[in-house]
């Protein structure tokens, strides 16, 4: 009886540790959206609406391997060049004539490779992620423009570019690969052992290490989600752009790190969720959709997510401080 | 006595983090020209207190006035600049720097607006002179043993002028000898007028050195009595609330058979450089003390044992070799290691208890790959239950805990394991005496279910007063393994300074 009545209030205390834990950001994306809303009649139509989901996809699946990333302590600054080199490896073997099927999983298969290599120098090499993933940027970046010499490639597959296209009941094929790969990253992080594995190293590797937990095997196979997602984002962004270009993904690591940060994911590792992190990438969006619309000259929009993304986190760090 | 000559003056001090209560109902009254001892256990509420007065955290309520003013100092600058002067424990000196770079820190003596070496050199040679230390100032302090540097932390606390002078256990590292130096050097600071804040729990020393005594026990102002009118029992009686003999519970049951088949059995265990020739066997239901100094390779043992060191050698479980190379293998075998350290080893602070209870047995809480939750949060839940855990729910971040209760959680870790060989390093290090009987209580408990128990301890009355055997190492070696009524401290000490005739 009484062990019941235990659970119940533990389940309470926790559903309001999380209640508290989004009130922040999800407060922040309402007023964005009253603001924005208020100066555009035009900008909560369902058109417009589709048109931010449609935009974030690109830095909400690659914030959604960052977050494994930084949940785990470590940094990834490779995604964006990560992404040009999916998007090329595509268009490529989409260029000999192997068809989709084949160009998808090799696609995929480079982005984990590229994951593995960041992974393998971290955890063997002992070198810091931060290094590793500044070099790997710039080699990935170089590796882009081999087939081409720097030229964009425009041969892409109908079904490649249907991706980007087209609708599935009603509702943009991106937007559902959006969706699905939320519920499996936060399944998979909020529920199974190798999420929980990921708290728990991040929060404390040496810890974690006398759990018998194997902490080179967790860097090792985060890096490869991580670059898996990135390779899915440049699958998604090729599909939209009809090309892969060799630029694709410029700067998105920087996105990628925002989005998870203003979700409240600590880059100390060990605390954060994938809910976070679509609600970060909504902001962002958001943020950019909106400002758009009111034609704000792009520099001051650089100005204005900057100073967003400084507000967020530190309110971010006051609350825990006050908690702490 | 007067009260022209109190110098510092709290009442009702009190600190809180959050649900928790660090200090209440503090009172303390420092005169000038007297010596006025803290003591409390650890987890007491003294550091708690140096925080305060330092100036690193703010009271949560009550008075504090420093000669007749009120005195709330929201930086150690402040402090200092108010007349505090502090000789930290913890040390906090730069190891890449010199001695006397340490010594002078941010007011270093500069010429044309540059640090002067020579001035900076000058000075501290001094100032170490007139302390009369034995230490050499332009040495780095990373050279130095950890007991020089504690004459380091001295010399830069007295550095400037203070009213206040706060020593925060500063004998802890010190030899005899060392430790007379300081004596002087408080006997000194005395006779000049000043007011000494003095913390320890060593009762000879302070019993020696103290005019007043302020006890201090779980958070709370106990009692402030003169060094004349008190006796070293009653000083003790006071700080734990109860008597010492009460603090070892009994066995529970018979001993094991000393010619049973034994749990573990270790023959010549050996890492280079750090032990070699370790033998010893352990049965289920034994608890085995491992005693030495530090350095003795003790804990450098437990790690081969459990798969995170490299060692030479034959380990058997229940009869059978086998061969341990990670914690998981460990794990696996029915090993529990109970680490020394709960901050870097054995929590993650920053999570709530219930993944800190199922992290080192998350296989027994899931199933394909899924955390089955609500298994995790009952194991929690009893977990508490049986380990008297004091915290509102399982939900509570550790970090928030204090340091008996967070060590709690880290046995409720490996039981949740179901271990059949448990290793316990430091198992009581830095918990206050309540949750001390409370471990000794569980340990006894687990022994009576059959659990082998291998407790290493640097702490010779919880080695003597739990143990069914001991072994005892001094530097790499076993010197001896001994059954607990052949031994008495001094017989032990001997075998662990290495000094058997």
């Amino acid at each position: 009886m009484t062990e019941t009545a235990n659970m119940t209030s533990d389940r309470q205390a926790y559903l309001r540790a999380v209640l508290r834990q989004y009130a922040g950001i999800v407060l922040s994306l309402v007023a964005l959206c009253v603001f924005f809303s208020l100066t555009n009649d035009r900008f909560l139509s369902v058109a417009n609406l589709t048109n931010i989901f449609q935009q974030v996809a690109v830095i909400a699946i690659t914030a959604f391997g960052m977050t494994w990333v930084i949940l785990l302590g470590e940094i990834d600054l490779s995604v964006g060049s990560i992404i040009a080199v999916a998007g090329m490896v595509g268009a490529q073997i989409i260029g000999l004539g192997w068809g989709f099927g084949p160009a998808l999983v090799l696609t995929l298969a480079a982005g984990a490779a590229m994951g593995l290599f960041n992974g393998v120098m971290t955890a063997k090499l002992l070198l810091p992620s931060f290094i590793v993933t500044v070099a790997t940027m710039s080699i990935f970046r170089g590796l882009v423009s081999l087939p081409t010499g720097g030229a964009p490639a425009m041969n892409m597959d109908p079904t490649w570019i249907a991706i980007g296209a087209n609708s599935f009941l009603g509702v943009p094929i991106i937007i559902w690969v959006v969706l699905v790969l939320f519920v499996v990253n936060h399944v998979a992080l909020a529920h199974t052992t190798f999420g929980r594995k990921t708290y728990l190293t991040g929060g404390n590797r040496e810890a974690a290490l006398y759990s018998g937990i194997n902490v080179d095997a967790m860097k090792i196979r985060i890096f490869m989600i991580s670059g898996l997602m990135a390779a899915i984002s440049g699958i998604l962004l090729s599909s939209r752009l009809y090309s892969a270009q060799t630029n694709a993904g410029m700067s998105y690591e920087l996105d990628a790190i925002a989005a998870a940060v203003l979700g409240g994911t600590s880059l100390s590792g060990g605390v954060g969720t994938m809910v976070g992190t679509l609600i970060g990438a909504l902001i962002i969006g958001v943020l950019n959709n909106g400002m758009n619309m009111l034609s704000v000259p792009y520099f001051y929009q650089l100005i204005v997510k900057g100073l967003v993304i400084l507000i967020a986190v530190y309110l971010d760090v006051r609350s825990k401080q006050r908690q702490g | 006595m007067a009260e022209a000559d109190i110098v510092l003056h709290m009442t009702g001090v009190r600190k809180t983090f959050g649900p928790v209560v660090a200090l209440s109902n503090m009172d303390l009254t420092v005169r000038a020209g007297r010596v006025h001892t803290i003591l409390g256990e650890n987890g007491a509420g003294k550091s708690t207190l140096m925080k305060i007065l330092a100036g690193v955290q703010p009271p949560t309520a009550g008075e504090i006035t420093l000669d007749g003013a009120p005195y709330y100092p929201a930086t150690p600058q402040e402090a200092g600049a108010r007349g505090l002067a502090i000789v930290f424990q913890e040390l906090s000196l730069c190891n890449n720097l010199s001695v006397a770079a340490n010594i002078l820190a941010t007011r270093e003596p500069t010429r044309m607006g540059f640090i002067s070496d020579r001035k900076v050199t000058a000075q501290a040679r001094a100032l170490v002179r007139d302390l009369g230390l034995p230490i050499d100032v332009t040495a780095q302090v990373g050279d130095l043993s950890i007991a020089q540097r504690q004459l380091v932390e001295i010399a830069k606390g007295l550095s400037h002028d203070a009213k206040v002078v706060i020593f925060d256990e500063p004998t802890s590292s010190l030899s005899d000898s060392e430790a007379e130096i300081l004596f002087g050097i408080i006997g000194r600071l005395k006779a000049q007028g000043k007011a000494v804040i003095y913390i320890s729990h060593r009762m000879e020393e302070i019993m020696r050195l103290s005019d007043d005594i302020t006890v201090v026990r779980d958070g709370k102002y106990v009692d402030t009595v003169a060094r004349e009118d008190t006796t070293i029992d009653a000083l003790i009686a006071m700080m734990v609330g109860r008597e010492m003999t009460e603090i070892y519970p009994p066995r529970i049951g018979e001993a094991p058979d000393p010619q049973a088949a034994p749990a573990l059995r270790v023959t010549g265990l050996a890492q280079t450089g750090a032990f070699e020739g370790v033998s010893f066997e352990v049965r289920h239901g034994e608890i085995l003390g491992f005693f030495g100094l530090i350095g003795s390779g003790r804990s450098e043992v437990m790690n081969a044992l459990f798969g995170t060191g490299v060692a030479r050698g034959t380990v058997e479980i229940d009869g059978a070799p086998v061969t341990i190379r990670s914690a998981a293998e460990a794990i696996e075998h029915g090993i529990g290691f109970v680490t020394e350290n709960r901050k870097e080893q054995g929590l993650v602070l920053s999570h709530a208890l219930r993944p800190n209870v199922s992290m080192a047995a998350l296989p027994r809480f899931s199933s394909r790959g899924f955390v089955r939750s609500r298994a995790e949060r009952r194991e929690a839940l009893s977990e508490v239950d049986r380990l008297g855990i004091r915290t509102n729910s399982i939900e509570t971040v550790t970090g928030t805990l204090s340091g008996g209760n967070q060590q709690k959680v880290v046995l409720a870790k490996w039981l949740a394991t179901r271990p059949r060989i448990l290793i316990l390093d430091e198992p009581t290090r830095g918990v206050d005496v309540g949750a001390k009987f409370e471990i000794y209580r569980i340990i006894r408990q687990l022994a009576s279910e059959g659990t082998a128990i291998l407790m290493v301890s640097s702490e010779l009355p919880e080695v003597l007063g739990l143990s069914d055997r001991v072994l005892i190492m001094s530097e790499g070696r076993v010197t001896q393994t001994a059954p607990r009524d052949t031994l008495t401290p001094e017989r032990v000490m001997t075998f662990a300074t290495g000094h058997v005739q």
